[in-house]
């Protein structure tokens, strides 16, 4: 079992559709929303649930006003200004990191450490196979436990069905929520766009990947809008040791297949599709290999066709 | 001074291309601060392209154990709630990664052994481009420090007829983060069933922080008509729409301001100015 973790840097640059039309193409396969705070995977898949678990996220500190004598020494000890006193001392949740700092300095034993329900996290059977996939309420902390925890099941589902592939849509950025997804994965697909924005989040998220030593492959997608830069990114591709995966051009058959609630291959025009089948073929093959690093470069960027290059 | 934030919840909307577009329409007639809050991918500076004069590092205290005064108790271990400290029969270890500099481990050594030393997490730096004030966060790759890093560029505002928060995708603590304290948020979506439904969170993140809401719909024209069904029955206010253009996302990708080369963009972009003007004049 494989898993591979499509990651972006930039926002919108089209990793969930993208992991939803390989997903099409990949045979029995397990598929993770690790994008918690902002899931989309399963308006592409109509999931049916199968089961639904609470989420609570780190314990907070909270001040019972009854003991409290507002000597604000919780204040004081407090490195996130998480803490105001005025007739008792009181926690900003949104600010408070659960440390327990305050509660060991508390002479009153005012303080406590509150579990707090910050979502929910569920399994859904879908067309394509089980989705793992979670629902964080808005504000939350959003310190990648919760990804951790959807990784795990995902990948007990995978071995348990025997599915070759377990595919994690991930998060943008390459914060805490974006390690979470990609620690111990065993390829990452690097989704950019053809623009300078979307080469400059790249290059940030190339080296978070090459900081937990994780193999990678660079997909451009939106590639004809600055073909440019389409290039560019593909020689900094090769220079960092990732594979070329392709480029797919835009193609209005995404938002088409996004509004009717499918993955796009429904949607899609043959070309579409073939660039689609290209991409998961190099996808497979290079998240399948031993060796490093292994590029394949597009010979016909226009008709979307590759070749394999050693 | 009035600070508006820009957000959106789905990533790529074009948070950042609203709040430089913003910032440069603005900054014809009031003071202007830009603040690029989406510290782990921070854009703005491509677009504004401002002359740098200060850089700072963000700093987090990391434990540091003094072998000759601990004697292995294990309190400290015992005390952190986010397992970057462990106790072996032989030695601490610290993992600076998952510490947050909370300074629980020091407190809770009896014996003293534990000191501090400042780890970079980060950096802030700031400048001007042309009239607009400009500074921005970054994270340092690896760190799990978003919302402190979030904290230190917020620190840097100056006192400004506007202040202009561009804010991180998503809708949890760095969104949060960043709207704290803003009088108004417009949030930028695209007529797609994924904008609508981030749209959701993002709008709940802005009401339980009791910031005022105002939409921008760009790529108007591309999709379909739920996130405008969705404003209507939800109460909230369109402040204008950006219609779907390729030149705007040509101009976008070379790092340039759609303001300058493309009519329709700046008219739309002039008509949600003068209408957020019209709700928060300076």
């Amino acid at each position: 079992m494989k898993e591979i973790v499509v990651l972006s840097g930039k926002g919108g640059t089209g990793k969930t559709s993208i992991t939803a039309a390989l997903a099409s193409l990949a045979g029995q396969v397990v598929l993770a929303d690790c994008d918690v705070d902002a899931a989309n995977l399963n308006l592409l898949l109509q999931p049916a649930l199968v089961e639904r678990h609470e989420f609570s996220g780190a314990p907070k500190a909270v001040v019972d006003p009854a003991r409290c004598t507002a000597c604000g020494l919780c204040q004081e000890a407090c490195r996130f200004d998480a803490i105001r006193t005025g007739a008792a001392a009181e926690v900003d949740a949104l600010r408070c990191e659960g440390c327990g700092v305050c509660l060991m300095c508390c002479p009153e034993a005012a303080i406590t450490m509150e579990p707090t329900l910050c979502g929910h996290w569920s399994i859904s059977s879908t067309a394509l196979g089980p989705l793992v996939h979670a629902r964080l309420l808005p504000g939350s902390e959003n310190s990648g436990r919760l990804v951790s925890i959807l990784r795990q099941a995902a990948q007990q589902l995978a071995r348990r069905s025997g599915a070759a592939w377990l595919l994690c849509d991930g998060p943008p950025g390459t914060g805490c929520p974006a390690i979470s997804t990609l620690t111990g994965a065993g390829y990452a697909l690097l989704v950019t766009e053809s623009t300078l924005s979307g080469f400059e989040d790249l290059k940030r998220v190339a080296a978070l990947v090459a900081h937990f030593k994780i193999p990678a492959g660079v997909l451009i997608n939106k590639a004809d809008v600055n073909s440019l830069i389409a290039a560019r990114i593909e020689e900094f591709s090769l220079a960092a040791g990732c594979d070329c995966l392709g480029r797919i051009p835009i193609d209005p058959a995404f938002n088409r297949a996004q509004i009717a609630g499918v993955a796009v291959l429904a949607a899609a025009g043959e070309e579409l599709r073939r660039n689609l089948e290209n991409v998961w073929r190099s996808v497979a093959t290079c998240a399948q290999s031993e060796r490093r690093p292994f590029n394949l470069i597009s010979n016909s960027h226009s008709k979307g066709s590759h070749e394999l290059c050693e | 001074m009035t600070r508006i934030a820009v957000a959106s919840g789905k990533g790529g909307t074009g948070k950042t291309t609203v709040a430089v577009s913003l910032a440069a329409i603005l900054a014809r007639k009031h003071s202007v601060h830009l603040l690029d809050c989406d510290v782990e991918a921070p854009n703005a500076g491509l677009f504004l392209r401002p002359v740098i004069d200060a850089a700072e590092p963000v700093m987090r205290p990391v434990p540091v154990v003094g072998p000759d005064l601990c004697d292995l108790c294990g309190q400290c271990s015992q005390a952190c709630r986010f397992h970057a400290i462990a106790a072996t029969s032989r030695r601490i270890l610290v993992f600076p990664d998952l510490c947050h500099g909370c300074g629980a481990c020091l407190r809770a050594c009896p014996r003293g052994a534990i000191t501090e030393r400042p780890v970079p997490v980060g950096e802030v730096r700031s400048g001007l481009a042309g009239r607009i004030r400009f500074s921005e966060g970054r994270l340092r790759t690896g760190a799990t420090a978003t919302v402190q890093v979030i904290h230190a560029v917020r620190r840097k505002e100056t006192a400004s007829e506007y202040v202009i928060l561009d804010a991180p995708p998503g809708t949890s603590c760095p969104l949060a983060a960043t709207l704290n304290g803003a009088d108004r948020v417009v949030l930028v979506t695209e007529p797609t069933p994924f904008g609508l439904s981030d749209l959701t969170l993002a709008v709940e993140v802005a009401r339980m922080l009791g910031v005022p809401i105002g939409v921008v719909i760009n790529r108007d024209g591309a999709g379909d008509g739920r996130v405008d069904e969705y404003c209507a029955s939800s109460g909230l206010a369109v402040l204008g729409r950006i219609p779907d253009n390729r030149l705007v996302a040509e101009a976008y990708s070379r790092g340039e301001l759609p303001l300058d080369a493309i009519p329709d963009f700046r008219q739309a972009l002039a008509a949600i100015a003068a209408k957020l003007l019209q709700e928060i004049p300076a």
